[in-house]
């Protein structure tokens, strides 16, 4: 079994997970990541996507977090997310309302870089939708 | 001197009145618990949050690339004033103490020759710098309607702050709210904002700097990301920190109501008996006087 470390999940309302864990997959800005133990200091923002979480007791659980950023330690990793749910309270119209927000968002961008910083976070959401509610 | 009916009727209003306050007091402590127990969730968040704004800004090191939420505009002419507090009244004097610490605060800038613009979250506040300030409110945030409040109400008001501030439209900003201590004592504060407040960061890197970090993306990209966020936390924990302040006051004036109210029935009861046994000695002296003279 591999090393064990403390993992926090936080969101600004509350702390939603803080046990000790075996890995975490991170859907990092550049990229998905698999944090384990010894994981060298690194500090990303991550995107919406899904945040799996597998326990040192061998459970693995499924958050969805919208955006946010997250600090890794050789000790440890926290998770600063702007909004977390589990996977299993995902709220369908939540998303759908996300995703209405950024399209409007991207209609509205004044100059290029607003658009297509809009654009990509409402493809990141859609992309975060097919994977969690296969229609 | 009140006839005896009057003093009845009295004594039955101030008891309506008791059973009012007693009410609100009762629903201020449960709403309280709430109130804290949301605060002292959010806690852990602003604090990673300070921690690993203590790191990046090491990182980079005060650079030029730092932006500008963070730097401030290098000029201090155009101040803006976020004043926090409850939306209801009969919480004693907490709405009254933030309005005052943020009017010593007008007058001073004011008198310095600076501009000041204030944005009211919440009504009461509003409604006491209005007639002083009226023409400096450049809004009001109403949250009358917001059951729980959640991290999209104070994003929502850190959104407008940082257009504003791209905008051009102020260079230092504050925030007003009332500190929750415990349900006894609030102690209205004044936080600056913007430019983020030197002296808490240097406080911070004191603990947390220990690693070296990788960034991904770049640390200047990372800080443009976390700052604005970091703006959000603040005011959240603020409006979290005065929704409890607002219950503890509440319930502690309810409180001082509901004794009062007692004191008043006790005294107006006394009162009643006295009147009663008064009249009830003079009919009898009447019907013996009477009873004497046949």
């Amino acid at each position: 079994m591999a090393e064990a470390f403390k993992f926090e999940l936080v969101s600004p309302e509350r702390l939603l997970v803080s046990e000790q864990v075996e890995s975490v997959v991170i859907p990092g800005a550049e990229g998905e990541m698999t944090v384990m133990a010894q994981h060298a200091p690194v500090m990303t923002t991550i995107k919406p996507g899904v945040v799996t979480v597998k326990t040192a007791a061998g459970k693995e659980e499924r958050y969805v977090v919208f955006g946010g950023f997250a600090d890794i330690l050789p000790y440890g990793c926290t998770l600063l997310a702007e909004s977390a749910v589990a996977v299993g309270d995902i709220d369908r119209a939540d998303l759908a309302r996300r995703i209405q927000e950024a399209r409007e968002d991207a209609a509205d961008a004044k100059d290029d870089e607003a658009r297509s910083k809009a654009e990509q976070f409402l493809s990141q959401l859609t992309t975060l939708e097919g994977a969690l509610l296969p229609a | 001197m009140p006839s005896l009916k009057d003093l009845r009727n009295r004594i039955a209003s101030v008891k309506a009145t008791q059973k009012i306050t007693k009410a609100m007091q009762m629903v201020a402590a449960a709403k309280l618990r709430r109130a804290q127990e949301a605060a002292e969730a959010a806690r852990p968040y602003s604090e990673r949050m300070g921690a690993v704004l203590a790191n990046i800004t090491q990182a980079i090191g005060g650079g030029g690339d730092a932006p500008a939420l963070m730097t401030g505009t290098g000029r201090d002419d155009v101040h803006l004033l976020i004043v926090c507090t409850a939306e209801r009244g009969l919480c004693g004097g907490f709405n009254s103490q933030i309005a005052r610490l943020a009017r010593e605060h007008i007058r001073k800038l004011l008198a310095d020759g600076k501009q000041v613009k204030i944005i009211c979250v919440g009504k009461k506040g509003f409604d006491i710098l209005r007639r002083e300030y009226g023409s400096l409110i450049l809004e009001r945030v109403d949250l009358r309607e917001v059951k729980t409040l959640g991290f999209v109400n104070a994003d929502a008001i850190a959104r407008k702050v940082i257009n504003l501030f791209n905008q051009g439209g102020f260079d230092v900003c504050t925030l007003f709210y009332s500190q929750f201590k415990s349900v006894i004592s609030q102690i209205p504060t004044a936080q600056q904002i913007i430019p983020a407040a030197p002296a808490s960061a240097a406080a911070e890197t004191s603990n947390g700097a220990t690693a070296v970090y990788e960034y991904e993306p770049e640390p200047g990209e990372i800080l443009s990301d976390l700052i604005p966020r970091n703006i959000a936390v603040q005011i959240f924990r603020a409006l979290l920190e005065n929704a409890a302040g607002e219950m503890g006051a509440k319930m502690s004036a309810m409180d001082n109501a509901t004794r009062n109210a007692g004191d008043m029935i006790n005294r107006l009861s006394i009162t009643y008996n006295r009147q009663r046994q008064a009249q009830i000695t003079k009919e009898l002296i009447e019907i013996i006087s009477g009873a004497e003279a046949l």
